[in-house]
């Protein structure tokens, strides 16, 4: 299990990395955390000619607040999405989900921006982002621009990201006073990817729903939006009956993948039992 | 930009200045450039914890890091802590418990303990579990190792308290 | 009279004492040597190119590019190391009938399991081992592959090895007569269908050898991690051609074996063929994935089993069916056979009936192969006697707990006999079960779980007892024909400064072998335990024995180390008599002194003793010859196995709306015989039920329908973890075994022998309010929701 031979570069600015991948031929992949790219070269499942470390970039670095929206650097790593107190006023189902990711000296080292940026469909940050209606600032030679998340995420491990692009920040409208959230998984072992998990903002009047982004991981190629499900909640109290149709709602919303060990149907009802506790959760703190 | 690459790091409070290829990890590095076998590699791919290490006070995974990434710097290993005595507390009670069998997981433990342990207030029995998540032990069960590193938290808590009042009294 | 001294309190008394292990100080301070960590001169590094398929025909192999890549010094093929190695075959003579195909470091023309080894790639370095290895071409014509174990027996398959006529490898038979009449006048019978999931060691440290051979002198020497240093001298020996004198093996401290590290790999015997053809020193590490491939599996069995009831709820029989794959052929040298054996010989154990039938196959199949792995067959055999146990009291409408009362053998009713053919000295069945529903505090469990029901919370209990096989005699191997020692040997010295060293057979694996040998040691010798030296592993400087394996450390190691100091000691005190011109049989040894032995008053030092015997002979009566070495071997006589016993429970949480079990607490009472040391026998105990308990929730080796494996990294085979493993309460039960002096059986297996029952019952036991139930190990999620019928 030994990485194939490659050459390291490691730039200081946004620029000179962009221009490194480009005179790399486009051969090149840029390292940010390594918490993920490093077992896929041990692995040899990926080869690239050059490496391209992010890592000191200190433009990719920094949490603040920026009108409406707090600006997340994407060099932060897990342990500071789990610790500052910005992002957990802010940004909290980042903060709610960063416990679930994966083992403390993981989160030492992994980022916000290598997890959003390698879009794995079980993470918790990518659904998370998707959740709160997160934009995400990706920097090219041609310049920089703002991607909703839910323009975002295209298919299995593929974003906006353009090769040789960078995700540059994470911009987070900051919850508002009528929010509430709530975050769960169902996961294995503590720190395993989730077999299904599930993100919830909702903005409430009193008790009724005015609008609410349902957000399930592990259920697909991207984070999944349950959109009919968020449907039959829009300008509805949250009782037993409400919260029974909407379950039932998600089989139009999620296709997970199918095998004999983690049947699609298991997901499914995973996915039914995670809803049902998670909007429990927001009905009790109303 | 080459494959070989000159590392300047400093490791248990040496300089270190070696040739390697750039596809090294840390692991690799610390163990066959170093021979600091005390770090151990039972999975090089982030899930065992066997290889554990302090980079700039931070324990990260050795084998989840090629070593041209922790060029610059300060490195701890297990020989480091040990032979500094950071962890003497840690480790007489890891004796005392027969908090390990085999020993290959042990530097990583002790490595998650002393992390957690730097952090303030004394972890319950799950909270000490919840920091071991990433650390596998195929011998022990895991039990004495709770309990050897809860027993270090009460006495270094204790210690702790001792000195306020002492502090509060004179 | 009060605070009598107990035997605890005399100087040097250690046995029966929690005394922390000595070596493991080193291991603290990352000063551990093991194998991973050995470097040589000139020494080279081997990678494997391996088979994608589970079974296919080598047409052509292509090394043109990979041998002209940097660092490259050979590349070897199946043919390449035929040249210098002798085939082996995992049979053995008292399994009648059994049969397997000769096996050799690569394969010659066929590749029988995705992922065996096909070309060996040696280089200056792994790293660049692989990438030439990635380069070599090989050319592959893919037959049908034998994965289901009913498939591999029907005859339209593909038999794996024509040679041999089927894929059956062994068919045996138990029958105590007239089953069929028993069952048709049963009042009550109870049947299931079991499946136990494929599972493998995962040991912390991976395999590893590094293999020196030199030419000059023929010699080789194998630093190898395995548990069994003088079956390998013997096997490399044999083998490789080499004198046995000439091969030495090397076991330093060894990161987990659990008996995975004690068979014959194909990747091991290449390494040692590939230095013979360098003449180099060659290091072969099986990284994660290579291991998960490579290390033989264990447990993948599918049994049938029924039991039968009389009126009063005892039980009268039992007929099971057990067929086992074990990979496409047998494990060498003990053979993929004992698993089944030990399975369907240990069912219903511990309990009075006395009628059963049962039918063993052990098939082969295309995935890698299957061998002894910690608790040997034991696990399958609890799971299936307890569950059925428990499935015996819901149709009598008894509590678990009487039912066992009723039908475990009585603790006074020894010795006696299985009707699987093993002779039990003396257990404690009832005494431990006893003692468990006062530790766990059974009855409240029960009131407390009819309380949570009523509020939606779904807790089980579940109650398992076992028998467990320790100190083997040669009936295990040797009447087989596998030259595998049940001997041990011990050499024993006084020093010139009045230290001992002792060097020993038995091994050490973190398990604690040292420590008790040096407490034994100490207690007979009367020396205190920091001036013994206890040495293991290299049959250079230890005598030749079994080493460790089906639990024989303490009682057949320990035994030995007690006889030989027991003869060392009257070497020293008929030696003190002459120099004190003393009898001896009023002279003793305590605290590193000869003392009277009525009065304790010290009389001369040991140290002085031995600088008499080393330095001043001359002072020595005329005709006192000092011995101060002796040199002693012990095997096992009397019972074949010195069976120990004990019961486990479990208690744990069943969310039935997720299928997720939270394990609260497990608890167990063992009866290991003398307990040497408590605190090392406790975590044996605690590391074994975790062991279990990983089979029982987690651990699985997933195959596809072509036989790729498809969990095989550390990510994705799940071991049990320390946030989801609960605290073990253990107590003790002791029933020394009569058969030896020290009285000590194993306790190795113990925890895993009967935690998966435990676990099984316990869950089984949530369900119940559901008539929902599950006979499939590992407990998954989906497979509980499926027992619930949510999915
Ligand atoms: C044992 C283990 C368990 C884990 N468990 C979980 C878990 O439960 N949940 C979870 O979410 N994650 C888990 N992870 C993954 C972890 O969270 C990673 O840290 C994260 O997914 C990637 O962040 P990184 O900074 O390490 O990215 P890297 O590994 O450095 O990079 C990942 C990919 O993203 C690209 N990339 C990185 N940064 C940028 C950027 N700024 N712009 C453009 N491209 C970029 C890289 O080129 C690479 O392709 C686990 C990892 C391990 C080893
Ligand atoms: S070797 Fe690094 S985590 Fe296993
Ligand atoms: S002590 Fe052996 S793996 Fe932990």
């Amino acid at each position: 299990m030994k990485a194939r031979a490659f050459s390291y570069a490691r730039p200081n600015t946004i620029a000179e990395a962009l221009d490194l991948f480009a005179a790399a031929d486009e051969d090149a992949t840029y390292i940010a955390g390594g918490q993920s790219l490093v077992p896929t070269l041990a692995l040899r499942l990926q080869a690239p000619q050059t490496l391209i470390d992010i890592a000191h970039i200190s433009e990719l670095r920094g949490i603040a607040l920026d009108g409406g929206w707090l600006r997340i650097g994407a060099l932060t790593r897990h342990c500071e999405t789990l610790a500052d107190p910005l992002i957990a006023q802010h940004a909290p189902l980042f903060h709610d989900a960063a416990p679930y990711v994966a083992h403390p000296a993981i989160r030492n080292k992994g980022t916000l921006g290598g997890s959003i940026a390698l879009a794995d469909p079980a993470s918790e940050f990518p659904a998370m982002a998707l959740a709160m209606g997160a934009e995400l600032e990706i920097v090219g030679r041609d310049g920089a621009r703002r991607v909703p998340a839910d323009d975002y995420f295209i298919d299995l491990f593929q974003t906006a990201i353009e090769p040789g692009e960078l995700l540059t920040a994470i911009h987070v409208p900051i919850v508002r006073p009528t929010h509430r959230w709530a975050f769960d998984e169902l996961a294995r072992r503590r720190g395993d990817y989730a077999i299904v998990g599930c993100g919830i903002l909702a903005d409430m009047q009193s008790t009724r729903i005015e609008d609410i982004r349902i957000v399930f991981f592990g259920v697909g190629n991207t984070p999944v939006r349950a959109t009919t499900a968020e449907q039959c909640l829009i300008g509805k109290q949250l009782d037993q009956a409400v919260v029974h149709v909407t379950q039932a709602a998600l089989a139009d919303d999620l296709a997970p993948p199918d095998d004999e060990h983690t049947p699609a149907a298991m997901r499914v009802h995973l996915a039914r039992v995670l809803l049902g506790r998670l909007l429990g959760r927001i009905a009790g703190a109303t | 930009m080459s494959e070989q690459i000159t590392i300047h790091l400093t490791v248990n409070g040496e300089d270190v200045s070696q040739n390697a290829p750039a596809r090294e990890t840390l692991a690799d590095f610390l163990r066959t450039r170093l021979q600091l076998t005390g770090t151990h590699m039972g999975c090089e791919m982030g899930v065992c914890g066997a290889c554990l290490v302090l980079v700039d006070g931070r324990v990260v995974h050795s084998c989840l890091m090629f070593a041209a990434q922790a060029s610059g710097s300060v490195v701890e290993t297990i020989e480091g802590l040990s032979e500094r005595a950071a962890i003497a507390d840690i480790q007489e009670a890891f004796h005392q418990r027969n908090a390990l069998q085999c020993g290959f997981c042990t530097p990583g433990m002790l490595m998650t303990a002393q992390a957690l342990l730097s952090q303030p207030g004394v972890p319950s029995r799950d909270e000490i579990r919840d920091a071991l998540s990433g650390n596998y032990c195929r011998c022990t069960g895991y039990e004495a190792i709770v309990d050897a590193i809860e027993s270090v938290a009460r006495a270094r808590a204790a210690t702790a308290n001792g000195r306020q009042v002492e502090e509060v009294a004179g | 009279m009060s605070d009598a001294l107990t035997s605890l309190d005399r100087p040097n008394s250690y046995i029966g004492r929690s005394v922390p292990r000595p070596n493991a100080k080193r291991l603290l301070a990352g000063r551990g040597r093991y194998i991973t960590d050995l470097v040589l001169p000139r020494m080279l590094h081997v990678a494997f190119m391996r088979s994608p398929y589970a079974h296919a025909r080598i047409v052509s192999i292509d090394n043109s590019t990979a041998k002209a890549m940097p660092g490259v010094r050979l590349i070897a093929t199946g043919a390449d190391l035929a040249k210098v190695c002798k085939p082996w075959v995992g049979t053995l003579d008292h399994f009648k009938g059994m049969k397997s195909t000769p096996q050799l470091p690569l394969p010659l023309d066929k590749a029988v399991w995705a992922g065996q080894a096909v070309v060996a790639v040696v280089a200056d370095s792994r790293a660049l081992a692989e990438d030439a290895a990635e380069a070599v071409v090989v050319e592959y014509e893919e037959l049908p592959a034998v994965i289901d174990i009913d498939a591999a027996r029907t005859p339209e398959t593909t038999v794996i090895s024509p040679e041999l006529g089927d894929n059956v490898c062994f068919h045996g038979k138990i029958d105590t007569g007239n089953i069929d009449e028993l069952f048709a006048g049963a009042a009550h019978v109870v049947e299931e269908e079991f499946h136990f999931g494929r599972h493998t060691a995962v040991t912390m440290e991976p395999r590893a050898i590094v293999a020196d051979f030199d030419p000059n002198e023929m010699r080789l020497t194998a630093h190898h991690a395995t548990q069994t240093p003088y079956q390998f001298q013997d096997i490399y020996s044999r083998h490789f051609g080499i004198p046995e004198a000439n091969v030495r093996v090397i076991a330093p401290d060894i990161g987990g074996s659990f008996g995975m590290k004690l068979h014959v790999y194909h990747e091991d015997m290449a390494a040692v063929a590939l230095s013979i053809v360098l003449g180099r020193p060659v290091k072969y590490v099986a990284d994660r994935i290579e291991s998960f491939v490579s290390d033989i599996h264990a447990r993948d069995h599918r049994v049938r089993a029924r039991m039968a009831l009389d009126t009063e709820g005892t039980i009268i029989g039992m007929d099971v069916d057990d067929v086992t794959a074990v990979g496409p052929f047998s494990a060498y040298p003990r053979t993929s056979v004992v698993e089944g054996n030990q399975v369907f010989r240990l069912i219903g154990t511990p309990y009075r009936f006395q009628n059963y039938r049962a039918d063993l196959q052990v098939v082969f199949q295309n995935k890698v192969q299957m061998s002894q792995y910690r608790a040997v067959g034991h696990p399958i055999a609890f799971a299936v006697t307890e569950r059925m146990v428990d499935m015996a009291a819901a149709a009598t409408g008894m509590d678990p707990v009487e039912m066992r009362r009723r039908n475990l053998i009585p603790d006074d009713a020894y010795p006696c006999a299985a009707p699987t053919g093993y002779k039990f000295e003396a257990l404690s069945h009832h005494a431990c079960l006893t003692r468990l529903c006062e530790i766990m505090d059974y009855d409240r469990l029960r009131a407390e779980q009819a309380e949570l029901r009523k509020r939606g919370i779904y807790r089980g209990i579940g109650i398992a007892s076992f028998v467990e096989i320790s100190n083997p005699g040669p009936a295990f191997y040797g009447v087989g024909g596998a030259r595998i020692s049940s001997q041990d040997g011990a050499v024993i010295t006084i020093t010139p400064s009045g230290d001992v060293r002792c060097a020993i057979s038995v091994t050490e694996l973190g398990q604690g072998t040292e420590t008790i040998v040096g407490q034994i040691v100490g207690e007979h010798l009367g020396v205190d335990r920091e001036r013994i030296k206890v040495i293991t592993g290299d049959t250079e400087t230890t005598p030749h024995g079994g080493a460790v394996w089906a639990c024989r450390g303490a009682g057949i190691g320990g035994e030995t180390a007690l006889r030989a100091a027991r003869k060392l000691k009257e070497n020293v005190i008929s030696l003190a008599g002459s120099i004190l011109q003393e009898q001896p049989d009023k002279l003793d040894m305590h605290g590193g002194w000869i003392v009277d032995s009525d009065t304790g008053r010290q009389r001369v030092e040991l140290a002085e003793i031995a600088r008499i015997a080393y330095f001043r002979s001359d002072t020595l009566p005329p005709g006192t010859q000092a011995q101060l070495t002796v040199a002693h071997h012990y095997a096992p006589q009397g019972y074949p196995f010195a069976f120990t016993n004990g019961i486990q429970a479990s208690h744990v949480e069943v969310d039935v709306e997720t299928g997720f079990v939270k394990i609260l607490k497990h608890w167990v009472v063992e009866d290991c015989g003398r307990v040497i040391n408590p605190l090392l026998v406790d975590e044996q105990m605690r590391g074994g039920v975790v062991q279990g308990l990983g089979a029982a929730f987690f651990e699985e080796c997933l195959y596809s329908d072509t036989g790729q494996l498809i969990n095989g990294s550390l990510a994705d085979y799940l071991v049990p973890m320390a946030v989801e493993m609960p605290d073990i309460e253990i107590a003790h039960v002791e029933t020394p075994t009569a058969d030896t002096e020290l009285g000590a059986k194993g306790c190795g297996e113990a925890g895993t022998a009967a935690s998966p029952a435990a676990a099984l019952n316990a869950v089984n036991d949530a369900l119940a309010p559901f008539d929902a139930s599950i006979a499939q190990l590992p407990m998954t999620p989906a497979r509980i929701l499926k027992a619930l019928g949510r999915i």
